[in-house]
């Protein structure tokens, strides 16, 4: 076995165990809904455990954590600029004058 | 991708072609076309407000048997003015045309990195340019809220907006596509020792328009298929619970909102307003430029503005909607970012203003647009200013005001930008020359009009009269005691000889093609590498590869035999 | 006449390849097209008097059942692009294949909760959360369809490129798996926003 191939079978291994890693979290965070925690902390464990599943996701599948920095940057302006939206959105929910939404 | 390039067909060379100067060619004439069109249903619209309900001459008969312009055909003529001259004419012509034609020559480039999807944006366009003029045809007639489509008005609307969303899907879905290949070209393609700061300003303000393109207009597509929902599937993402339309309640399942609609339309919607003016200011200081004959003043400071621009426009949305019930926290935010994003705008200016200083500048006709260019925009933009202020927009909001602000950046700002890109790079297109004075008067004729049309909007808008009111509701009676009512006389006229010294320049674009004095290569000893190629290029576009030994605008260097040093050449000889 | 460079090798100052770069920046198009969605569903939620627990309308075990489907796709695609850089075109068939079908059982099983909630009366215009969960699964629908498109393409008949140019049929195999994660990203954090919360 050359040292490329063996080198390659790591790989395979590594994605093996972040499919691992990933079920054990999908299965984790459902149990975790089973709970019924206080809305707002479920929130937090709920986006959480989504935030690490999808970072090992773009870690290793899209092999991110190799890729050029370039990369990296378009990705947190990216990232940023929703932020922006998302978090404007919110206080503009609380800042106003009024009802926003009638139900 | 690379291809191979044998003989090609008809169909293949110029229909359905992936040469990126072909489908700029195809962009270009389809985005003229598009603005004489909404040029057009704007000529209709002042007949009605010069004239009210009095019959329209010349094509009275489209409108109906007595020849008036009904409210509801004035709705629609309103929002598809605004949704074409922004969507269909001036983003495809400055970025689709300008843009593809000349990045990839400007950066010594044989295409684009991606043809096909070049060739998919465009007919994606298309599209959607047909199907906002199908639209026009359909019960109801066009879209008639608006180019903003406010709902709860646009839910409710007739089929017309339902065409306009779809168009919309095409339209924005043609935008990402361009802006990918945009990025990816300047970022990839550069030839060697082309580095950043040695780029043509004019390829800066094309990168951050596509990044512009790139991230805004998604934000706009969820809106808009939500929209979609709403109108087709009776969801409620925009209409709230109990509303009332002529006396009765809708059934609706309400929860929605109104506001929701706003934020993510302007979340596109400012960044568009970038993507109208900076590939303008591109063409600008490349005609500056070469008709001053000395390097730009300030290029360095122009690139970090255009880039700050490009940032600062995705946080000043919501100056948009002081009136929406806004609370002061985000307000004094809001006007705060506005406030500061006139700073790099100001920077580019004066570095226009101040490259002119100790010029032997030649007063050709693309050098007069791009000089008309400067205090129309400045005066678009300082008048930009009260509005980015609450309590002066609270007056001024939704008034004429407002339509003669942002009609000096876009009018006699962008679109003059467009035509000196016109006639400055006409002789790369087609290896010769406009004619000159037919040029001069339709500058001077265009440069009149447009103040003629939109100066005195300033007047009637601080006086009251409300923007999209078919009779002008009660806003003219404030209008009558301020005694600006007479004026819309005077614009009206003004627009319709505004049409009439367009005549001139298609005459001479069309006759030039032909007809035109016969240059070479660099009639305008430039610098930029698009005038290294021959006249029109080639498919693949450079004869030999090229190299670059020197920032852009290198001219009348001390010592230097000619005036000017073109970027490939290696060495002063 | 030039062709066009860098569609193989990388740009010595950037280091990538022009499709590369290029899959990169509609991906982050697309987190702006999703977040927009997201913005939307929490400026809703935050709005409404009351709000369904996920749970209480969907099924959690199928949607999780799913959720595993779809994170098997993902590492199958990521094996079927290793397979190609070993050179072994029968394995990356294999693995391709695979993704493919669970997609489409992820297809099937989306198709089969849908018309459960069609069957129970349950439409888009029946709530807020009704909305946005048919929108927001559709328009993820659609993505995973076009995901299907390419796989399949690559599978069959943009194959042969493997005979005439393995290097960049690899990058192709790479650039569909970057955008095929994506897609399941996407519903990692659909999942337990729609379902659990």
């Amino acid at each position: 076995m050359t040292s490329a191939s063996s080198e390659l079978d790591t790989h395979t291994r590594t994605y093996l165990a972040v499919f691992g890693a990933l079920a054990i979290l999908t299965v984790v965070t459902v149990t975790v809904g089973y709970l019924s925690l206080p809305v707002g902390a479920a929130i937090v464990v709920a986006l959480s455990i989504a935030s690490l599943k999808g970072a090992l996701v773009a870690s290793f599948f899209m092999h991110l954590i190799s890729e050029q920095k370039s990369i990296l940057w378009l990705l947190l302006l990216t990232l940023g600029l929703l932020l922006v939206l998302i978090f404007i959105l919110i206080i503009a929910f609380y800042d106003h004058a009024g009802t926003i939404i009638v139900t | 991708m690379a291809e191979v390039h044998g003989e090609q067909s008809f169909w293949r060379k110029y229909i359905f072609s992936i040469d990126h100067k072909i489908i700029g060619i195809q962009y270009g004439i389809t985005a003229l076309f598009f603005l004489l069109f909404g040029f057009i249903l704007m000529m209709i619209m002042r007949w009605q407000l010069a004239y009210p309900e009095q019959p329209v001459p010349i094509i009275g008969w489209l409108l109906g048997e007595e020849g008036i312009l009904l409210p509801e055909v004035y709705n629609s003529l309103g929002a598809m003015h605004g949704t074409i001259m922004v969507f269909l004419g001036i983003v495809p012509l400055s970025v689709g045309a300008f843009g593809n034609y000349f990045v990839p020559l400007q950066i010594g480039a044989p295409d684009m990195t991606f043809p096909k999807l070049n060739m998919a944006s465009y007919w994606f366009y298309f599209l959607g340019g047909i199907v906002m003029l199908a639209s026009f045809f359909v019960p109801g007639g066009a879209a008639n809220s608006g180019w903003t489509s406010y709902p709860p008005l646009a839910v409710i609307a007739t089929m017309g907006q339902t065409m306009w969303l779809v168009g919309m899907v095409f339209l924005i879905t043609s935008s990402l596509l361009g802006a990918v290949n945009f990025i990816t070209t300047i970022i990839q393609l550069r030839v060697k020792g082309l580095t950043w700061m040695r780029l043509p300003f004019f390829v800066w303000s094309q990168l951050v328009t596509a990044f512009l393109l790139l991230l805004a207009f998604p934000p706009l597509e969820a809106a808009g298929v939500m929209q979609l929902m709403d109108r087709l599937a009776g969801t409620s993402f925009f209409l709230p619970s109990g509303l009332v339309v002529s006396g009765q309640v809708l059934e609706v399942t309400g929860g929605g909102s109104p506001l929701l609609w706003q934020h993510l339309f302007w979340f596109l919607a400012h960044p568009e307003v970038y993507v109208l003016i900076l590939p303008a200011m591109g063409i600008v200081a490349e005609v500056l430029a070469t008709n001053i004959r000395k390097p730009l003043w300030g290029y360095r400071a122009m690139v970090y503005s255009a880039v700050f621009l490009g940032f600062m426009s995705f946080i000043v949305w919501a100056h948009h909607m002081f009136l929406t019930g806004m609370g002061t926290t985000l307000s004094g935010f809001f006007q705060t970012t506005t406030m500061i994003i006139s700073i790099p705008s100001v920077i580019i200016l004066t570095a226009f203003l101040l490259s002119l200083w100790g010029g032997s500048i030649r007063f050709t006709t693309p050098m007069l647009f791009a000089l008309g260019f400067i205090p129309m925009f400045g005066l678009g933009g300082l008048t930009g200013l009260p509005l980015g202020l609450a309590p002066a927009d609270i007056h001024l909001h939704d008034t004429y005001y407002v339509i003669a602000h942002f009609h000096y950046m876009v009018a006699p700002g962008t679109i003059f930008a467009l035509f000196a890109g016109v006639y400055h790079w006409f002789p790369k297109i087609t290896g010769r020359r406009m004619n000159e004075t037919l040029g001069k008067i339709h500058f001077w004729g265009s440069f009149v009009c447009m103040n003629g049309i939109f100066m005195p909007m300033f007047a009637q808008g601080m006086a009251g009269i409300s923007r999209r009111l078919w009779d002008g509701g009660i806003s003219y009676q404030f209008a009558q005691d301020a005694g600006v009512l007479w004026s819309n006389e005077l614009i009206s006229i003004s627009a319709w000889v505004l049409f009439l010294f367009q005549i001139p320049f298609v005459y001479n674009l069309i006759r030039s093609i032909k007809g035109g004095e016969i240059v070479d290569d660099n009639p305008w000893e430039a610098t930029t590498l698009e005038w290294a190629a021959p006249s029109p290029p080639p498919h693949g576009n450079f004869t030999e590869p090229l190299t670059v030994y020197r920032p852009a605008y290198e001219y009348s260097v001390p010592g230097a035999v000619k005036d000017f040093l073109p970027q490939h050449q290696p060495e002063e000889g | 006449m030039e062709t066009i460079p860098y569609t193989v090798t990388p740009r010595e100052d950037t280091g990538l390849i022009n499709a590369k770069l290029g899959i990169w920046l509609f991906l982050a198009s697309e987190v702006m097209l999703f977040g927009g969605l997201f913005s939307a569903y929490i400026f809703l939620r935050l709005g409404a008097v009351s709000w369904p627990e996920g749970s209480s309308i969907l099924n959690v075990p199928i949607g999780t059942f799913n959720t595993l489907v779809l994170i098997g796709s993902s590492v199958t695609m990521v094996l079927s692009w290793a397979a190609l850089a070993e050179k072994r075109f029968d394995r990356f068939r294999l693995y391709l294949g695979l993704t493919m079908l669970l997609s489409l059982l992820f297809l099937v099983v989306k198709g089969f909760e849908y018309s459960e909630k069609f069957s129970h009366h349950l439409y888009p215009a029946s709530s807020s959360f009704m909305a946005i969960y048919f929108t927001l699964t559709g328009l993820h629908a659609l993505h995973i369809i076009g995901g299907l498109v390419v796989n399949g393409y690559l599978w069959g008949p943009g194959s042969k490129m493997w005979a005439s140019d393995p290097e960049r049929f690899t990058n192709r195999v790479e650039i569909a798996g970057l955008y095929w994660h994506f897609v399941d990203l996407v519903w990692i954090f659909l999942f337990p926003v729609l379902y659990l919360l």
